[in-house]
């Protein structure tokens, strides 16, 4: 029966993929390259085919690359039904069927979920309404912004020191512009890489020009007669006059389109087992709902089994495949996601690369290189366990770390390294702001052992 | 009987010609030990490639000097110069290797190798044109060794008039590096290389001074300049750089070349392939790093902590040879991995080494042959191999080639 089952969902069944970007295109390609001959959908909101996005917020903004032309490459033809520019509104699991905004529905009978994040807005709506301020996430607003830094401003204002905030404040010092970037917290990257590391971050800001405000927020934003935005006002007191105002305040998932439909979907992303089949609100697995990307939480054996969410490019390309895989082959033929999390950045001259799950690290040691020099390989440790390395120009060094993540090697790093510098004989604390608090871009987020979790705040299991 | 123990199976002159069932033998034993005092072999892929990104693992010739040197490396002697960051660790690698680059690469000179193709295929046709009326060519001697001296010559800014000079002090040179040249071969020969070494240096510190005066668009101009953070070069770091670059910049690119034509001559439905598509040549050249890697081992490292590879643990101390030959055709990691199959879709091999060594010069390596291999495939009419194995050179980590008599019918 459930073999037949495959069979024919291989050979005409119905597969609808909700979300039009790297990991949705990345599946469709998986499931037609293992076989899959039946109706493939594409539902995306953007009214374009699927695009890179890390050039965006760097060579877009510098004007190497136009902000129209990072398509995704294709690996394959996928003939399928693109619904572009048109959102899913809503999900009924029982008649398998997702509702589209323009009153459309389109019948499943296999379904993936892929539709990321969206670009957490200012808050205030009438301030996010200023003209002048803006966000980064899509190319739309990244031919936005990148038009605004060529007009020239006096002064361009990032509110959040993440990697995104850090990544628009870099081009804006290569573009020769005054940029003054505010951060809650201590130093920029905290979220993502802890303090130690945010402090290297903010000296490499500060000696590039950059005026950075931290431990303050942003009150409120101010405009003029005209409805442009002015000037920036800040929990210290000060004002500062800007005429381009970056928000760059971390991501939202997109799940309230699932809101009822009874899937395990809320704030966090939707939660998924390690075979990317998603789960519903009492913590029962589906069998014919997949996710992935940055969208899904998944527990990963090598972090304890957390669910952890990824806002990694190479996560959203790994899980996609894996989750195509498993959406058409019989149950003892299905792949778990295992995939080591890394991301990557640029800023100021400086390549910064990270494996596995820095903000699980209690502590910190500087293995190779100097956190002076701002070339070094810096590797956490939690509870005697190595969890995370990152590098700042050392990116050959980091396939070792990652090998020693995955075998759970001991922590301190007690063997010695070449380049092991005696700033790097001891571990220090690794500096991470309280986890119960929000943070605009830790990159990977640990969100606890429950798989219907639907809180925003929540409390990892650390004593 | 007792056999031979395969570390000397390896430098056996008697394998040169096909090292590769010695290497098969040797992947059964992944981590090979044969005697107290000799070196760890390392031949399986997966192995390599993690030692290669260890950071227990040092480059450092005052380490392996220190760890009882090594039969494979008794020739790197300096002539007075500091060690190249070949031969060096972090941090100084690190910043000599940035500068270098700063001269060489992206992001400082993202079109100095591509801006050169031009220059290279006309080197290429004037050696293809000069072999005239013949019928039958040495492609080493008169192709797959002038051709790559001649480039790096340009792309470090030596006067075209001068690369005869030039040559007669890099050849003696590059003779001294057969590790078979050790004390017991001819003195005269190790008395030429001290002193061709010595008048290349003095040649490349007077050109050093001259760009340091008036710089040009050159290698040697931006490396005695050292813009930038890193700040300069000293002299001697502009010579033992330059020296590295100018050795490494061909040596491997002759017998890339050699092998390259070696291997089509012996599958030439594939040669016939490139003739009717040059664009195939990008493959062929990476298919050919993995099946016939230029460097076939790396014998210059040393572990600086005990460190265990599949159950055994090698000694702080000890000396390694990375097997990258034996490490590329493992069938762990390549499909059918005896075959030269330009076809196949994942070609990660280990020619160029991987890691903070991995070769400087690859960019400009793969361009060479590229261009070489496809002009070579469609201006001969015809071409055979004379004679299959054809003389190697004694070389057993420089493998290839000293002699390839090609026969063709004529030239397009």
């Amino acid at each position: 029966m459930v073999a037949d089952y495959v069979e024919w969902l291989r050979r005409e069944g119905r597969i609808v993929i909700v979300g039009a970007s790297l990991a949705g295109l990345r599946a469709a390609e998986t499931l037609r390259a293992e076989g899959f001959a039946g109706e493939l959908t594409l539902v995306g909101d953007e009214p374009h085919e699927p695009y890179d996005r890390p050039p965006l917020s760097k060579a877009v903004l510098l004007g190497k690359a136009s902000p129209h032309h990072t398509e995704l490459p294709h690996r394959r033809e996928i003939d399928a039904k693109w619904r572009l520019g048109v959102a899913a509104t809503g999900l009924d699991l029982t008649a398998k069927r997702v509702r589209l905004a323009d009153g459309d529905e389109v019948e499943y009978d296999r379904l993936l979920i892929a539709t990321g994040v969206r670009a957490r807005p200012w808050p205030k709506e009438e301030e996010a309404r200023l003209d002048g301020v803006c966000l980064l996430r899509t190319r739309e607003d990244a031919a936005d912004l990148y038009r605004r830094l060529r007009a020239g401003p006096r002064r361009v204002f990032v509110i959040g020191a993440g990697f995104a905030g850090s990544e628009v404040a870099s081009a804006c010092r290569e573009m020769n512009l005054p940029v003054t970037v505010a951060e809650r917290a201590g130093a920029p990257l905290v979220g993502a890489l802890g303090g130690v590391v945010g402090a290297v971050a903010a000296d490499l800001q500060t000696e590039n020009g950059v005026d950075l405000r931290t431990h303050v927020t942003v009150t409120a934003l101010v405009g003029d007669a005209v409805g442009r935005v002015r000037a920036v006002h800040l929990s210290d007191e000060s004002v500062v006059e800007a005429d381009v105002v970056v928000v760059s305040l971390g991501s939202l998932r997109n799940t309230e389109w699932l809101t009822g439909s009874g899937l395990g979907a809320g704030p966090r992303g939707i939660a998924c087992d390690a075979g990317c089949r998603a789960f519903d609100f009492r913590g029962i697995v589906t069998d014919d709902v997949f996710v992935a990307g940055d969208v899904a939480r998944s527990p990963h054996a090598l972090f304890g089994y957390q669910f952890l969410s990824l806002e990694h490019w190479g996560n959203a390309v790994a899980q996609a495949e894996t989750a195509a895989h498993n959406m058409i082959c019989h149950g003892a033929d299905r792949r778990p996601h295992l995939w080591m999390p890394a991301f990557w950045s640029s800023m100021f001259g400086v390549n910064i690369k990270s494996v596995g799950v820095p903000p699980m690290g209690e502590q910190l040691m500087i293995t190779q290189g100097s956190l002076a020099e701002r070339r070094f390989v810096g590797v956490y440790g939690y509870q005697g366990r190595v969890v995370a390395a990152v590098s700042f120009d050392n990116t050959r060094w980091l396939e070792f770390y990652r090998g020693q993540i995955e075998r759970g090697a001991p922590f301190p790093v007690e063997y010695p390294t070449v380049d092991r510098r005696p700033e790097g004989r001891r571990p220090v604390p690794a500096g991470f702001p309280d986890p119960s608090l929000p943070t605009h871009g830790p990159m990977v987020t640990l969100s606890g052992y429950s798989p219907a979790d639907q809180q925003l705040v929540f409390h990892p299991a650390r004593h | 009987m007792p056999h031979a123990s395969i570390a000397r199976q390896i430098t056996d002159y008697a394998n040169r010609a096909d090292p590769y069932p010695v290497y098969e033998e040797l992947r059964r034993t992944p981590v090979l030990h044969e005697e107290e005092g000799g070196p760890y072999l390392i031949s399986s892929y997966y192995d390599i490639k993690a030692l290669l990104h260890d950071p227990r693992i040092s480059s450092d010739a005052a380490n392996v000097a220190a760890a009882g040197g090594d039969e494979l490396d008794r020739t790197e002697e300096t002539g007075g110069l500091p060690p190249s960051f070949l031969r060096l660790d972090p941090p100084e690698h690190d910043r000599l290797r940035r500068i270098a680059n700063s001269a060489f690469g992206p992001p400082h000179r993202p079109r100095r190798i591509e801006n050169m193709r031009g220059e290279m295929r006309e080197i290429v046709t004037g050696l293809i044109d000069a072999f005239g009326d013949a019928r039958q060519v040495d492609l080493v001697d008169q192709f797959a060794y002038p051709f790559p001296v001649t480039v790096i010559c340009r792309l470090l800014g030596v006067p075209r008039e001068d690369e005869p000079r030039f040559r007669a002090w890099v050849d003696p040179l590059v003779a001294s590096l057969d590790p078979a040249a050790g004390p017991d071969r001819d003195t005269d020969a190790q008395k030429a290389a001290r002193e061709a070494r010595m008048q290349l240096g003095m040649y490349l510190a007077g050109l050093v001074e001259e760009r340091t005066r008036e710089p040009r668009d050159d290698l040697l101009s931006d490396l005695a300049a050292g813009r930038g953070p890193d700040g300069s070069l000293s002299m001697m770091e502009v010579l033992s750089t330059s020296v590295l670059l100018l050795i490494a910049g061909h040596e491997t690119t002759v017998n890339l070349i050699t092998n390259g034509m070696l291997t089509l001559l012996r599958h030439p439905e594939i040669l016939q392939r490139l003739r009717e598509d040059p664009g195939l040549s990008v493959n062929i050249v990476e298919e050919l790093l993995r099946y016939e890697p230029p460097v076939q081992l790396v014998p210059q490292r040393t572990c600086i902590a005990d460190i265990e590879v599949r159950g055994v643990t090698i000694p702080k101390g000890s000396r390694i040879w990375l097997v990258l030959a034996a490490g590329n055709r493992d069938p762990e990691r390549f499909k059918d991995p005896q075959r030269f199959d330009p076809d196949r879709g994942d070609i990660q091999h280990l020619g160029f080494g991987s890691g903070i060594h991995s070769c400087f010069g690859a960019p400009l390596a793969r361009l060479e042959a590229q261009i070489a291999l496809s002009e070579l495939a469609r201006r001969l009419e015809g071409p055979r191999l004379v004679e299959d194995p054809p003389p190697y050179r004694r070389n057993a980590v420089l493998r290839g080639p000293r002699h390839l008599g090609v026969a063709f019918d004529g030239l397009r």
